[in-house]
């Protein structure tokens, strides 16, 4: 066997099974609560990629995810954990519909690419916010990322009810829209929104700079130990500041492709837990930016089989949200197993 | 227009006693949690499992103080369920805590489902504003008993902390794991009751939420306490009686932006709600540098490291 698939062998079996152990966990949990786990699992795998509108509706909601988890997975490799994804996202997607509110003239590719810059930009430095005091101040960056997602998230009700409120959205405060002419389009055939490509693009750049070039292994060096990089002369400082601004662009983007693909105006529905849940996928696939992409699509479908599930077996919305919480749970823990089989080690070493 | 600005201060500490109560048992909980050199992030899920036990519970029975103990025994199980999965080599206690919270969260909704029609008995509150005319200062002293209990449990951690053999296994575990390992305290199970003991605590404040205020049970009961959690402690500095001041200051600044608006400023009302985040991240700030660790810090903590 060539050795770099031997390498990725212990991961991956040690993945399947955990999402096994979950999936029998999952199914006692609903047998106890009286629905048979053999259907519910027919009828979320209908659910998700049973027809093509159920992939579709499942790569919608994967879209999103692949880029928030850039927002956890990219600081994780200088060894930072980020939970700032929520905020990114916010104030990406506020200031995105705000740029496009300010250029009502412009032709709409112009305001799109506006649109992306501006939410790249704030959302990049909102997460970079958090990777400047710890780097500079020793703040320790998931306690500050989680306060700036909640001060976020004020910011965006303060301007969303007052400033740019636009008056005929009256009990959901929103911006103005933005402009029928101004919003994204579909993937021609399909009814997937360009979001999707925008994410799987994002995870594949992202894991080449991290994987193949000088600035991703100087990152990789730093996050292994902070004290031989700075003695090797890489500047840590600079490296955790460029990879938090491009983590946060990535989160910035997903909000606003929010606002220009789905809603049209920025609201509290970029409050979505898109952040959150992100942070999970990053956990899941262990920071690699290439396995970001098939667990943001598992999440997806999990997601997206919600409301098949409350339809057809009468369980809770919250269904879809104990089995995300068992397969995290399960697949953190199996994080104890890695190396604990000699197997892998014995022919990894010779 | 004097007694408008009288009123803002009242509802303020009004507002600091009834909003700051569960947050000072989820930051007590947090505060014994780190103590022992474990973090719990998942203190939200805790919370809002807490909230929809005793609800339930409360419900059902027909006695808020079953509800109010049944919130701990779920909480304390949550705990020391997160604790025994951190208690494995590798395992990442803030990554597990988030898992947790999507867990708890979760868990709580599936069965909480048929009781947000529902009104359960709540819990009696302490009129200690009789002797006062002020109809707004009667409603601001009228207290709940939790509160009380709270102030009482600050104390005793302290005690217990500073004092007790235990308390003292449970510093040691959380300034070295290896100091304690020599001296042959089981640190995993010190951990795990820690642990469990916070549950505990954040449970019964989730209980706080729904059966006293706001009083009632629904997906969108907690906004955060749990996750704030962390913050407080590390703004009290680990002292369980700063937990009590940091709560109350929380509460207060919290009921800033709806006080205000009773009196006519509306202008800003979502910007007064980020007051207690910013006032954290100033603190933290501050208080924070790269040459040396904050006083009181157990060193064990992966937050600080």
């Amino acid at each position: 066997m060539p050795k770099s698939l031997h390498r990725a062998l212990e991961p991956f079996l040690i993945i399947v099974g955990s999402l096994s152990v979950s999936m029998v966990l999952f199914g006692a949990f609903v047998a106890a609560a009286g629905a048979n786990p053999f259907e519910v699992y027919q009828t979320m795998y209908r659910a998700a990629f049973g027809t093509l509108f159920s992939w579709q509706n499942t790569l919608i909601r994967a879209a999103p995810l692949m880029l928030t988890a850039l927002c956890t997975a990219l600081p994780g490799y200088l060894g930072l954990i980020t939970i700032g994804g929520e905020g990114a996202v916010v104030i990406g997607g506020l200031l995105a519909a705000i740029a496009a509110l300010t250029m009502p003239t412009a032709p709409p590719m112009i305001v799109l690419v506006t649109m992306a810059l501006v939410g790249m930009v704030a959302g990049g430095i909102w997460l970079t916010i958090g990777g400047a005091l710890r780097h500079y101040r020793a703040v320790n960056e998931t306690i500050s990322s989680l306060l700036l997602n909640y001060i976020a998230i004020a910011l965006l009700n303060h301007l969303v009810t007052g400033t740019f409120r636009d008056p005929e959205s009256l009990n959901h405060p929103s911006t103005h829209h933005i402009g029928e002419a101004n919003m994204l389009g579909l993937i021609p055939g399909t009814d997937l929104h360009w979001g999707l490509v925008f994410g799987v693009v994002a995870c594949i750049l992202t894991w080449f700079l991290m994987h193949h070039t000088v600035f991703g292994f100087a990152s990789q060096i730093a996050g292994g130990n902070v004290r031989a990089a700075q003695i090797a002369g890489l500047p840590v400082g600079r490296l955790i500041l460029i990879v938090c601004f491009v983590a946060g662009a990535a989160g910035g983007l997903a909000g606003m492709l929010e606002v220009a693909a789905i809603h049209g105006r920025a609201n509290d529905t970029l409050n979505a837990n898109y952040g959150y849940a992100g942070i999970l996928v990053a956990f899941v696939a262990r920071n690699n930016p290439l396995a970001i992409m098939p667990v943001a699509v598992l999440l997806g479908g999990i997601r997206a089989s919600s409301g098949l599930l409350q339809r057809v077996h009468e369980l809770p919305d919250a269904t879809v949200l104990v089995m995300q919480g068992i397969i995290f749970l399960v697949i953190l823990f199996s994080e104890t197993l890695y190396g604990r089989f000699s197997r892998f080690q014995k022919q990894g070493v010779s | 227009m004097e007694v408008g600005w009288w009123g803002v201060a009242i509802a303020v500490l009004g507002g600091a006693i009834r909003i700051g109560t569960p947050f000072l048992f989820v930051s007590l909980g947090e505060c014994l949690t780190e103590k022992s050199g474990r973090i719990n992030l998942g203190l939200e899920g805790t919370l809002v499992m807490g909230a929809m036990t005793g609800y339930a519970i409360s419900l059902h029975s027909g006695s808020p103080w079953l509800g109010v103990l049944s919130a701990g025994l779920a909480g304390a199980v949550l705990g020391a369920l997160h604790s025994w999965l951190c208690s494995h080599q590798r395992v990442n206690d803030i990554a597990v805590g988030i898992a947790m919270m999507l867990f708890g969260t979760g868990v709580a909704f599936f069965f909480g489902k048929p009781y947000i029609q529902p009104s359960a008995p709540r819990l009696p509150s302490i009129d200690l504003g009789g002797w006062s005319a002020v109809p707004q200062l009667q409603a601001a002293l009228q207290i709940n008993a939790l509160f009380l209990m709270g102030i009482v449990v600050a104390i005793a951690l302290r005690w217990m902390l500073k004092n007790t053999a235990w308390g003292l296994k449970v510093r040691v575990v959380g300034e070295s794991a290896d100091a304690a390992r020599a001296l042959g305290l089981p640190v995993d199970r010190i951990r795990i009751l820690s642990t469990a003991q916070g549950g505990f605590l954040a449970g019964i404040g989730g209980s706080y939420l729904s059966l006293y205020y706001p009083f009632n049970w629904s997906e969108g009961l907690s906004s955060g306490q749990g996750l704030m959690a962390v913050a407080l402690v590390i703004f009290a500095r680990w002292q369980p009686v700063g937990c009590l001041w940091v709560s109350l200051l929380w509460g207060g600044a919290s009921a800033l932006g709806p006080s205000l608006q009773s009196v006519g400023i509306t202008y800003g009302y979502y910007i007064f709600n980020a007051i207690p985040y910013l006032m954290t991240l100033a603190v933290m700030i501050i208080t924070c540098s790269p040459r040396r660790t904050l006083v009181g810090v157990p060193h064990e903590l992966t937050v600080t490291r």
